[in-house]
């Protein structure tokens, strides 16, 4: 009955571990809120402390790194899934990709300033930050271009190609149509991790926020929400209300996440959904 | 008829060409980074004994000081606590989460630790401002509570979406068969978890444990918000000190691009980078191992 009991016990405990680690999330996403959500006022955006021009440095920075990093990334997952041979070469790009990826974001943070900021003296800018958060969002694309294609059965492909269509004809005509759920749930992801970057911002964007509202010009600073949270928490400056601004954002920060997150399952959901309805008919 | 034949084959052709050069240019980034971190990094010893660099804790660069040790063994200690709290923890949820959990359970479970990683980490590091230096101030009797403790329970809760979602892929990817043949000798629940399926995912628990740590070592905001930054040896749970990634975040603002001081931060980003890809080599010997099986 020994073995019954340890059974009962490690069941036991495996369900308190499961539990606590939903409960920290609890706590997290309930501290965070409880505590932010009171300062989401109009004030907050747009006073003289706003946050209006950060939010805003957050999505131009996130859609201009995508825009540099999609057609590369894309690209190199398609060749990944569909043209590379087994051989040396191919493993070479792929150990690049893997180490790429595990690349801390600090350390890019510093390459792009290198690059950016001192070789092409152009200081603190919105395009440097956003040219080395494309670095970041690189070898994730890479790997969900390939996933998703991979995913894409063989069959699609042997037919198309035994119609006679090309290869370039089948990928923009089958393939990617069909992987397109994937593809979308995969940009999503890439760009929720980019949204919340914050080491790599500080030594490539700067810390400082344009004074024109909406400043679009790639060569100005652009301080993105995180940064200013990362900002107002560790330099508080005096005669601010430094910790509210603080809570305030933090709270910001997990509301773009959760959205984020119910963004990731419900557009490839309706999208297969389209798939499904149409192959019947 | 021939022309637009030869459009099409030009079409596909280029776009082959394209394909393969992002690929190549993807391949091109990481070894500009090593490139150009590297050269920045090692200038320092140019200046610097390499000696002095790794076994002195003595950093001050005012007076032309460059001992690393204490970063190198802050990031080190925390990475370790990270480990020793978040890795049991997550490998308990990913049990529970490939063997245990009921459908409605897990179904509610699994998006919810893909929230965990979606939590940008200055967020983290805001949470453990507010709440948790308290918590280890208490624990460890330290009037501020930052430090090692501080970062360690961080990054624990940080590692776990990666523990747990690569653990339990390598759980589920077992064949069937293995826990079957271990039910029907008559072994309870928990001892086929132990003795069999545990150890023949091992090779993807390992991944999974090597690639938080991975996560842990390079992280930076979070920890840089919670450690204390000081640039003391790190000598108790509960006392202010400093790691590779806080020391770089302090100091790369106040010093000139280029001088001693400059590079040797640079120095610790690329020790940062050579662990990181020390440890991708790990992690496919790792998964090679265990394709062998």
């Amino acid at each position: 009955m020994k073995a019954h009991q340890a059974d009962r016990f490690a069941t036991i405990m495996l369900w308190i571990g499961s539990l606590a680690i939903v409960a920290i999330l609890i706590a997290f996403l309930t501290l965070i809120l409880g505590r932010g959500l009171p300062h989401l006022t109009s004030e907050f955006f747009n006073g003289p402390d706003g946050v209006r021009g950060q939010l805003f440095n957050s999505f131009y920075i996130l859609f201009l790194s995508l825009v540099l990093s999609l057609p590369v990334g894309l690209g190199a997952g398609i060749y990944m899934a569909e043209y590379a041979p087994k051989n040396k070469f191919t493993d070479l790009i792929r150990l690049s990709t893997e180490s790429l990826a595990s690349v801390p974001s600090i350390v890019f943070g510093l390459f792009g300033m290198i690059v950016f900021v001192n070789m092409f003296g152009l200081g603190f800018t919105i395009l440097g930050g956003s040219a080395t958060l494309a670095l970041l969002n690189l070898p994730i694309l890479v790997r969900v271009t390939e996933e998703s294609l991979r995913a894409v059965p063989r069959s699609y492909r042997e037919a198309s190609l035994a119609l006679g269509a090309t290869m370039w004809q089948t990928l923009r005509k089958v393939i990617l149509p069909t992987a397109l759920p994937g593809l979308i749930t995969g940009i999503t992801l890439v760009a929720g991790r980019a949204l919340g970057e914050t080491a790599i911002l500080i030594f490539t964007a700067g810390m400082n926020v344009s004074r024109i509202p909406f400043d679009v010009n790639p060569l100005a600073a652009g301080e993105t929400l995180a940064v200013h949270l990362f900002a107002v928490k560790s330099n508080p400056l005096p005669g601010t209300n430094a910790d509210q601004i603080a809570d305030g954002t933090a709270a910001l920060l997990i509301i773009m996440v959760i959205v984020f997150n119910i963004c990731l399952t419900l557009p490839s959901r309706w999208l297969q959904r389209r798939q499904l309805g149409r192959n019947k008919v | 008829m021939p022309q637009r034949k030869s459009w099409v084959y030009y079409n596909d052709r280029l776009s082959r060409y394209l394909f393969i050069s992002s690929a190549v240019l993807v391949s091109l980034i990481i070894l500009c980074i090593i490139w150009f971190v590297g050269m920045q990094g090692l200038s320092t010893f140019r200046e610097v004994s390499i000696i002095e660099f790794f076994t002195s804790s003595k950093w001050s660069p005012d007076s032309g000081k460059f001992g690393a040790l204490t970063f190198i063994a802050g990031s080190i200690g925390t990475t370790l606590i990270a480990i020793l709290l978040g890795g049991p923890l997550g490998l308990a949820g990913a049990v529970f989460l490939a063997e245990i959990a009921p459908p409605w359970v897990r179904a509610f479970m699994r998006p919810a630790t893909d929230l965990f990683a979606g939590i940008p980490s200055v967020v983290y590091g805001y949470v453990g401002i507010t709440v948790i230096v308290g918590l280890t101030g208490k624990l460890t009797n330290s009037p501020t509570g930052y430090g090692m403790l501080a970062a360690g329970i961080v990054l624990a809760i940080m590692i776990l979406p990666t523990v747990i979602s690569l653990s339990e892929d390598a759980l589920r990817s077992l064949p069937r068969t293995y826990k079957e043949a271990s039910l029907a000798l008559g072994a309870t629940r928990w001892q086929t978890i132990r003795r069999v399926l545990v150890p023949a995912a091992s090779p993807g628990i390992l991944t999974a444990i090597i690639l938080a740590m991975a996560r842990a070592i390079g992280e930076t905001m979070a920890v840089q918000m919670v450690i204390g930054n000081s640039p003391r040896f790190p000598d108790s749970l509960g006392s202010p000190t400093s790691t590779l990634t806080s020391n770089i975040v302090m100091e790369m603002g106040n010093t000139p691009f280029g001088s001693t001081w400059n590079n040797g931060l640079f120095m610790m980003a690329f020790i940062l980078l050579i662990i990181a890809l020390i440890m991708i080599i790990l992690v496919r010997t790792a998964s090679r191992k265990g394709a062998a099986r």
